[in-house]
């Protein structure tokens, strides 16, 4: 081993209640160089993080910090010993200055020499040439600038390791380019930096090495240069390519000639780029693309969830003004949110309330449902979906999270939609509920109903999609249909692949 | 004969067992609804009452001045006297449901509506039942845009509601000076006392009435509109609501122009007890009371479900606890010493912490010994 060893977890191991969190995770840092951790949701990206920083404690293996194994048990042990985190949320103060920020919390003693602090702030802002003076107010420098302070702060206090939590999710590219000088340099000084990120890109820009976990467990290890982008993809996903080529072709469904239902051209929104989509009666697409792709934020576009900046909209061929969820539910559209507990459910609500909610909203506050109509509402979508509840008035908080997501699907299903936008369905649920709304998407399609459906596992789509809209970076990099829908190609569409 | 016995008294026991089923189901309800403590509260004044002045709920029936019969003692003056308080409380449980916070200044803009009130009814020679509704309308229009007033600044500004309404709080009561130009003018008719006491024939002072009157109209509201449903998705989840099409500012700015209305209905109420308008006196203090009673009634101040029901036992409470210091020859300035405690009794027991360690104790002793886990999953 050539370089020096800064940091060496060995078979880390975190149990939460029901889940193996981590099953015997290693991970070395090594001084003076930026190391990517990379994995899907759930693969344990962030527990191992929230482990080496005192947040959880772990329950086996061993952690040293240059050959001394040491024990973290609260954040402050870690900062002792020279691991600093900056976290996607700036979490520093925006009403106090750029020095105030740097020194809080580590006054010696009860006086404050903001004289000294001030200057020795500019010191280490002038080294790493960060933009900003120690007098500023925080909150009125750039949010890449005031991640570069986060940075500093943790840099004057000797870090030696230092891990970005998704540092560049709410910066534009010339942030970005900053903010990639500031770790450089780190590196040179000899700084060793964990990259958590879920841009593929910006991770063969900037990393040396890669440690890609899957399930709370270890993939492995490897140097950048080594592992082409499409084999990066297929270990986090986690299908070999030669296994996924040998799969067979997805069923073919051919609705091409169908009527077009919705179609839209150079739709955008506060946070989904321009594009152009089109859905035809009858037919279940998919976007796919790795989390941050902007999948769900080009979905919500369609549904008017955020605010849509520009676009021209046609449903069945007439022109439609759809910017709040409201006029996307008169024009038959449903859409089912990725964040169930934030965007879904009304927790302390009935379930009846919850599956009568959105019909209620399109019949107006005039014409309520009676309570009798109601109630028979629910108890048929209650077997019909086979939803696992106490009663009927059984608050839906306090249901499985398989069975609340279904009480959201019985809600959009009561409006009998035409389109019907499924954002990570799926995610979190049991087998079997997985399986059961995988044959109802079929089914709506069957019925003519058109169907959208989101999901991180790339086979649940190709079992349901006929087309495939891939997302990169924000933009649309491909549409996938008939032989063409298979893991490899989804997986080499995602990757950037053609050139390779 | 003997089978006649048989069939009867089967058909009797069927009977009983559905009356008590329909208790048990009405019982269930109103515990479920969080509705238990105020329902208990009242029972244990009542109570201790009873057991401190075995005559203290007697009703008697008296000729008053007018010469009208009219329902009297202590249990008549707590229902009369909680009016005004059990008005506001219904509309501050829709504002505090759909903003999860409350109006402070109801106070204020009752005094506000109440001035209305007497300006239009001073400004006609003399006064008919014409007057005064198109007096009650107007004191209803003003009190409204004032409502409009705080309720944009909550919904479209998004201020926090207790900071939004601190503004009319405070400046509210020199508004309603500026409209009786400084003085406290009188009004006196026999319609207006009329309105505040009694109307002749009618045994049930008037007040009481006007809340029974308004109960139903919220209860009409409930029935016919979907307002309960939408609120309470505001309430609980603002985000999840927004992206099923709900109107989330439409409905918060809504919950503020219906306690609008419960303000002017109170100031009027307010103002014919007396046939005077004192803005610096009128519903003074009433703010707290109403979002007491709020709390009392069992609804979250933190908004989402609600029951208005629970207000109105609420406000009752709050009266009852009043007038029972009252009676006990409390001075009026150790009353509110003496309410704080017992306020500060029932909002304990009504919070979730202890609600928590009782769901905990509760279940422990159905379940024996068997140890509850309270750790959840983390991720």
């Amino acid at each position: 081993m050539q370089e020096e060893c800064l940091l060496t977890m060995r078979g880390i191991v975190k149990r939460f209640p029901g889940v193996l969190a981590l099953n015997g995770v290693d991970f070395t840092l090594r001084e003076g160089e930026i190391h990517a951790l990379m994995g899907e949701n759930g693969a344990g990206k962030s527990t191992l993080i929230k482990v080496l920083t005192g947040v959880y404690q772990m329950d086996g293996g061993e952690i040293k910090v240059d050959g001394k194994k040491i024990v973290i048990r609260s954040p402050q042990d870690a900062q002792d010993h020279g691991i600093s985190t900056v976290y996607q949320e700036i979490t520093l103060c925006p009403n106090l200055t750029v020095a105030e920020n740097m020194f809080i919390g580590r006054e010696n003693g009860p006086m404050v020499r903001r004289k000294a602090n001030e200057k020795r702030a500019d010191e280490i802002l002038n080294k790493l040439g960060i933009p900003a003076r120690s007098t500023q107010q925080l909150g009125d420098c750039s949010l890449a600038v005031q991640q570069m302070v986060a940075i500093a702060r943790a840099v004057d206090m000797q870090c030696k390791v230092l891990i970005l939590d998704e540092p560049t999710s709410s910066l534009d590219d010339k942030e970005v380019q900053m903010l990639f000088g500031l770790m450089r340099d780190l590196k040179s000084r000899g700084v060793g930096i964990i990259f958590v990120t879920h841009f593929l890109e910006q991770v063969y820009e900037v990393s040396d090495r890669i440690t890609v976990l899957r399930n709370g467990e270890l993939v492995g290890e490897y140097l950048t240069e080594e592992l082409p982008q499409v084999q990066l993809v297929s270990k986090m996903i986690g299908k070999e390519l030669e296994e996924l080529s040998s799969l067979g072709d997805a069923e073919e469904k051919n609705d091409k000639d169908a009527e077009v239902f919705y179609e839209a051209e150079g739709l955008s929104s506060s946070e989904a780029m321009p594009f152009d989509f089109t859905v035809r009666k009858g037919e279940v697409n998919g976007f796919t693309g790795l989390l941050g792709s902007g999948r769900s934020e080009s979905v919500r576009a369609i549904f008017g969830a955020d605010k849509v900046n520009g676009g021209t909209v046609k449903i069945k061929g007439k022109p439609a003004k759809i910017t709040r969820p409201i006029d996307a539910m008169k024009h038959g559209i449903g859409y089912l949110a990725e964040d169930r507990k934030r965007d879904g459910i009304i927790a302390e609500l009935s379930v009846r309330e919850n599956i009568i909610l959105a019909l209620q909203v399109m019949n107006g506050m005039f014409r309520p449902i009676s309570r009798s109509e109601s109630e028979a509402f629910a108890d048929e979508y209650i077997k019909v979906l086979n939803i696992k509840t106490a009663s009927r008035e059984t608050p839906v908080g306090s249901l499985s999270g398989g069975n609340q997501q279904k009480v959201i699907l019985a809600r959009w299903l009561l409006t009998h939609p035409d389109y019907l936008i499924l954002d990570e369905p799926t995610r979190g649920i049991d087998v079997g509920t997985k399986l059961e709304i995988q044959k109802l998407v079929l089914k709506l399609a069957e019925e003519g109903v058109s169907v959208t459906f989101i999901s991180s596992e790339v086979e649940e789509m190709l079992r349901t999609c006929s087309r495939l809209i891939v997302m990169r970076d924000r933009h649309i990099v491909g549409e996938l249909t008939g032989s063409d829908l298979n893991q490899t190609k989804v997986m080499k569409t995602i990757a950037g692949g053609e050139a390779q | 004969m003997k089978e006649k016995m048989k069939a009867f008294f089967a058909a009797f026991l069927r009977l009983c067992k559905r009356i008590g089923a329909f208790f048990g189901r009405v019982c269930k309800n109103l515990m479920d609804g969080g509705m238990a403590i105020p329902i208990i509260a009242l029972l244990l004044l009542v109570v201790f009452n009873l057991i401190r002045d075995p005559g203290f709920f007697g009703i008697g029936i008296q000729h008053n001045n007018d010469g009208n019969v009219v329902l009297a003692g202590n249990i008549i003056s707590i229902i009369n006297g909680a009016s005004e308080l059990a008005i506001l409380a219904m509309g501050m449980t829709l504002v505090t449901a759909a903003c999860g916070g409350q109006d402070i200044s109801v106070g204020a803009a009752a005094a506000i509506a109440g001035s209305a009130f007497v300006k239009v009814l001073k400004a006609s020679s003399s006064i008919s039942g014409g007057t005064v509704v198109l007096a009650f309308v107007c004191s209803c229009i003003v009190a409204m845009i004032f409502a409009a007033f705080n309720g944009t600044l909550v919904a479209v500004f998004k201020i926090q509601p207790m900071i939004a309404t601190l503004i009319l709080y405070t400046c509210g009561r020199s508004i309603a000076y500026w409209i009786n130009g400084g003085a406290t003018p009188t009004v006196s008719s026999p319609i207006i006392s009329g309105i505040g006491s009694f109307i002749p024939g009618i045994p049930v002072p008037t007040p009481v009435i006007i809340v029974a009157i308004m109960t139903i109209l919220f209860g009409l509201l409930f029935r016919f509109t979907s307002l309960r449903l939408f609120t309470q998705s505001v309430g609980v989840n603002g985000s999840a609501a927004r992206l099923n099409g709900i109107n989330s500012t439409f409905i918060k700015l809504l919950s503020f122009i219906i306690l609008g209305v419960c303000v002017s209905v109170a100031g009027c109420i307010g103002v014919s007890r007396l046939g005077l308008i004192n803005h610096e006196t009128l519903l003074i203090d009433i703010e707290m009371d109403a979002i007491l009673a709020v709390a009392i009634g069992g609804n979250s101040l933190g908004g989402g479900r609600f029951r208005i029901s629970g207000s109105i036992i609420g406000a009752y409470v709050i009266q009852m606890l009043t007038i029972t210091l009252y009676a006990m020859r409390v001075s009026s300035t150790d009353v509110k010493a003496y309410k704080a405690i017992v306020i500060i009794l029932l909002v304990v027991i009504g919070s979730p912490v202890v609600k928590e360690k009782f769901g905990k104790f509760m279940t422990r002793l159905v379940h024996g010994r068997k140890r509850v886990s309270a750790k959840g999953a983390e991720e």
